[in-house]
């Protein structure tokens, strides 16, 4: 993959020559210019990917570049949920609170193996994946990522923020699915589909 | 052992120390030269207040817990009167799945486990198993483990630093210490491959050899290491707001220590000598030149003067493992537990039933059990391990030293202001991951 | 070594009486040397130690169930044995099902550098209750509490059994049991449902408020409302 060069419209017309300079962009480029180089971050950090964001926030990789220095521990203003490292089921409940109690605009970023699928805990304690829970708009992988696959994953969040549309609606639109809508998938369906398959936890061939 | 009173220097100008050795909080004010005296008269102290007391949260989601731990304090005023922890909130059933791997799979986990501290848990896992499958490691093996466990105590410690520092208000000793922990990390993926989950060792050797060059850089690093440490050393350990916030909080006596089952510098800052290291040997630790801190008080000011000594004998025993370190094989000449050489495996017929058995059943240990503690940077970290004979364990129980060490934080708030509660907090060092499971 | 601390020799008592320890090497599998405490178990509670294993160099004493109490306060205060401090408090459960569960109890004895492993055995089919050794270490606290909420054995005079790990409405069962499906007994998304519906984090439980004492300073009418379950602390 890596960084690709598409041209961002610029969106920025400086008048030539004036002697009352002016600009004209669209409200769209500006307002999504604006929360993209400064999204603060709500790091929801539990486990090794949280030592690794600690590391992406501190003096060598610095976060700050990205405008994001200003930790915001609490919800209420943050941006970003960066869910850093696995999500038991006891935890479940709180994340989705946290993800209740910020404000709209809002994105998610699930860093790590552990909390885009659960990871190497295919077990009783821990949900397989936060998309069960709250909707996730870029998933970091790695075990843990690197400080560097973290900021790629920060870099593409940002590229999504600045295709938003004012007038699209929709994407703010926070539903609990309907049971009626022909969207709906039954929690039993999940299951089957979401059933492991050749995992480790069947190596059981022999040996026991 | 006994509780003795201290002097503590202090550079940044107070009006003196408290009964309990603290710098005194007296309010300042100016007087006409200018200079700055305490306000006459003294500002009245609050009436007493007769209030109810209240029910406070702090957690699982919070700054200052390391994690998700949620401690529920009932308040009078701002003195806590009773802590109730709660945990759990990343139980992750490292024990259970352990039950369905075998034993070189278990050794990823260990990883994920104490995640701060993965090199030592890799090698105190390896440890346990081979004395379960009655395995002697090589010459090479053990002082490539002794580097591996004092690196994973510094990376460990330098954490606990950065973040202890920024719980009590000082942002710069993180950036400075972690750019010393990237460093370590740097020489980590240059010999393993992982900077945070190393998955360093294998039951009967190392997952690899250090690569050409991998001393000098050590070397390098315990050379520059210590200044860094001095200068942390000079911000923070006569600084009277450092000084201020930390002595007298949180004191646990000697035999209240024991009694709580702490270890590690919990236990060593209370004044008992117990070191695995020292007591119980491995990895021939008793053939190294080093010395136990031991702390007087038992508060969180000793806490922080025994782990940033702790370093500084983690460098010295670094320096004298570099310079024994000897040539010869990593992994033991062992085919139930080695893999053969990929050359020899496929030309070779034995070396091949070794690998297909190897590969497919596992190794399998005789039937017995194992309990192997080393000293870990929170405290005594056991695995014990139980065989039925079979290639996966039975039971694979870790001893998280931090859990216990925790236990007793009721014990050591009540009393103290809630703000304190942050700093009493920071100096038990925990990680959820080890604590929860 | 800074001057603020003396340097010091590990282990305070027995100084200089005893070899200093060193690594265990070539360790036998079976009859290694027992810890000299399994012969003075046996000697001050004949009927109560059922059998003494040496396996990879570490002693197990066996002893009776119902005088696990007595026999650890022994250890502990004895000035001979001076076991003061408990490493562990766990659980083995094998995968032959009709094999006891074993409850281990791992001390130490700092003066003496000794290491001793407790174990008895809980047969399966009768209620799982071990006497707490709380009593005597204070650290038995979490771990016990932990190798109740993980297999559910009982520690009879423990001051507060609850749940640790996985929170208290936990409906299906003991993780670490053998019967226990590694992936828990219900479905995943049944499992998110009913924690979801659960929101632990969210409420100060009844047993928590009556254990902060709070509880009876609530008013008539706000105790009726916890009762009738409630989410209080939102």
């Amino acid at each position: 993959m890596g960084l690709d060069t598409r041209r961002v419209e610029t969106g920025v017309d400086v008048s030539p020559s004036s002697s009352e300079s002016w600009v004209t962009t669209r409200l769209d480029f500006l307002v999504n210019w604006g929360r993209a180089n400064s999204l603060w971050p709500m790091p929801f950090g539990t486990a090794c990917c949280a030592i690794e964001f600690m590391a992406t926030a501190a003096s060598k990789f610095d976060l700050a570049r990205f405008g994001m220095e200003r930790m915001s521990f609490s919800p209420r203003q943050a941006d970003v949920l960066i869910c850093a490292g696995r999500v038991p089921f006891k935890l479940a409940p709180v994340i989705r609170r946290i993800w209740q109690q910020m404000p709209q605009p809002k994105w998610c970023i699930s860093m790590g193996a552990c909390a885009s699928s659960g990871g190497m805990f295919d077990n009783y304690a821990v949900v397989q994946g936060i998309d069960t829970i709250i909707p996730v708009d870029v998933y970091v992988p790695g075990c843990p990522p690197r400080p560097e696959g973290l900021m790629y994953g920060i870099m593409m969040l940002q590229e999504k923020v600045k295709k938003e549309r004012m007038a699209d609606k929709s994407l703010r639109n926070e539903m609990e699915p309907d049971p009626q809508s022909q969207l709906y998938i039954p929690p039993s369906l999940i299951d089957e589909v979401s059933e492991p398959f050749g995992n480790a936890v069947h190596q059981t061939r022999s040996g026991l | 052992m006994a509780t003795t009173t201290r002097t503590i220097e202090v550079e940044l100008s107070t009006t003196g120390l408290d009964a309990q050795g603290r710098p005194q909080r007296v309010p300042l004010a100016t007087d006409e030269a200018g200079n700055l005296v305490p306000m006459t008269p003294a500002p009245a102290l609050e009436p007493e207040l007769e209030g109810e007391h209240m029910l406070i949260n702090i957690g699982p989601q919070h700054p200052a817990t390391h994690g998700v731990l949620r401690l529920v304090l009932e308040l009078d005023g701002e003195t806590v009167v009773r802590c109730v922890p709660h945990i759990g909130y990343l139980h992750c059933g490292f024990e259970k799945i352990g039950e369905y791997r075998q034993y070189n799979q278990i050794i990823p986990w260990t990883d994920r486990e104490d995640y701060l501290n993965s090199p030592g848990n890799n090698v105190a896992f390896a440890l346990g198993a081979e004395r379960l499958f009655g395995i002697e490691i090589t010459e090479r093996c053990t002082v490539l483990r002794v580097i591996a466990m004092e690196l994973s105590r510094l990376i460990s410690h330098c954490v606990w630093l950065g973040t202890f520092c920024i719980d009590i208000g000082a942002f710069t000793p993180f950036l400075w210490i972690f750019q010393q922990r990237e460093r370590v990390y740097t020489m980590l993926e240059s010999w393993i491959g992982a900077r945070l989950t190393t998955t360093l060792t294998r039951v009967g050797g190392m997952g690899a050899d250090i690569p050409d060059g991998w001393t000098e850089d050590l070397a390098n690093f315990i050379r520059t290491f210590p200044a860094v440490l001095d200068e942390c050393n000079t911000m923070l350990t006569k600084n009277a707001i450092w000084v201020g916030r930390t002595v007298g909080l949180g004191a646990m006596s000697a035999d209240e220590a024991i009694n709580y089952g702490l270890s590690g510098p919990m236990l060593r800052a209370s004044g008992v000598a117990y070191d695995v290291r020292k007591d119980f040997p491995y990895l021939d630790y008793e053939t190294y030149d080093f010395d136990v801190p031991v702390g007087q008080t038992g508060d969180v000011y000793d806490r922080f003067l025994v782990r940033m000594e702790e370093m500084r004998q983690s460098i010295r025993i670094l320096d004298q493992a570099l310079k024994r370190l000897p040539d010869g094989p990593v992994n033991v000449d062992d085919h139930r537990v080695i893999l053969p050489p990929k050359s020899k495996a496929t030309s070779d017929m034995e070396s091949m039933i070794h690998h297909f058995k190897q590969v497919m059943e596992g190794p399998r240990p005789p039937i017995g059990e194992a309990y192997v503690a080393v000293e870990s940077p929170k405290g005594e970290k056991g695995y014990y391990m139980v065989s039925d004979g079979t290639s996966k364990p039975v039971r694979w129980r870790i001893r998280p030293p931090s859990f216990v060490n925790l236990s007793a934080i009721p014990k050591m708030v009540e009393g103290h202001l809630l703000s304190d509660v942050i700093a009493i907090n920071a100096s038990i060092d925990i990680v959820m991951g080890e604590i929860d499971r | 070594m800074s001057d603020t601390f003396l340097p010091v020799v590990a282990g305070h008592a027995e100084d200089g009486r005893v070899a200093p320890p060193s690594t265990p090497r070539n360790v036998p599998y079976q009859n290694g040397a027992p810890n000299p405490s399994a012969e003075a178990l046996r000697a001050q509670f004949a009927d109560a130690v059922q059998r003494v294993d040496v396996v990879w160099g570490e002693t197990t004493v066996f002893v009776d169930r119902a005088r696990v109490l007595e026999i650890v306060r022994w250890l502990h205060d004895d000035p001979t044995q001076q076991y003061d401090y408990l490493s562990d408090v766990t659980a083995v459960e094998y995968r032959d099902l009709d094999r006891p569960i074993e409850v281990v109890w791992h001390l130490r004895s700092l003066p003496h550098r000794r290491f001793l492993r407790l174990k008895t055995l809980l047969p399966k089919g009768q209620p799982l209750a071990v006497p707490s050794v709380w009593d005597v270490y204070k650290g038995a606290d979490w771990l016990e509490r932990e190798c109740y909420d993980m297999f559910g054995i009982r520690f009879e005079g423990h001051p507060d059994l609850r749940r640790l790990l996985m929170w208290e409405q936990y409906k299906e069962g003991y993780p670490l049991r053998k019967d226990f499906p590694l992936r828990g007994r219900f479905s995943r998304s049944e499992q998110l449902r009913q924690i979801l519906a659960q929101n632990p984090e969210a409420k100060y439980s009844m047993e928590e408020l009556t254990v902060l004492e709070a509880f009876d300073e609530l008013s008539l009418e706000q105790r009726n409302r916890l009762r009738s379950g409630e989410k209080v602390g939102e």
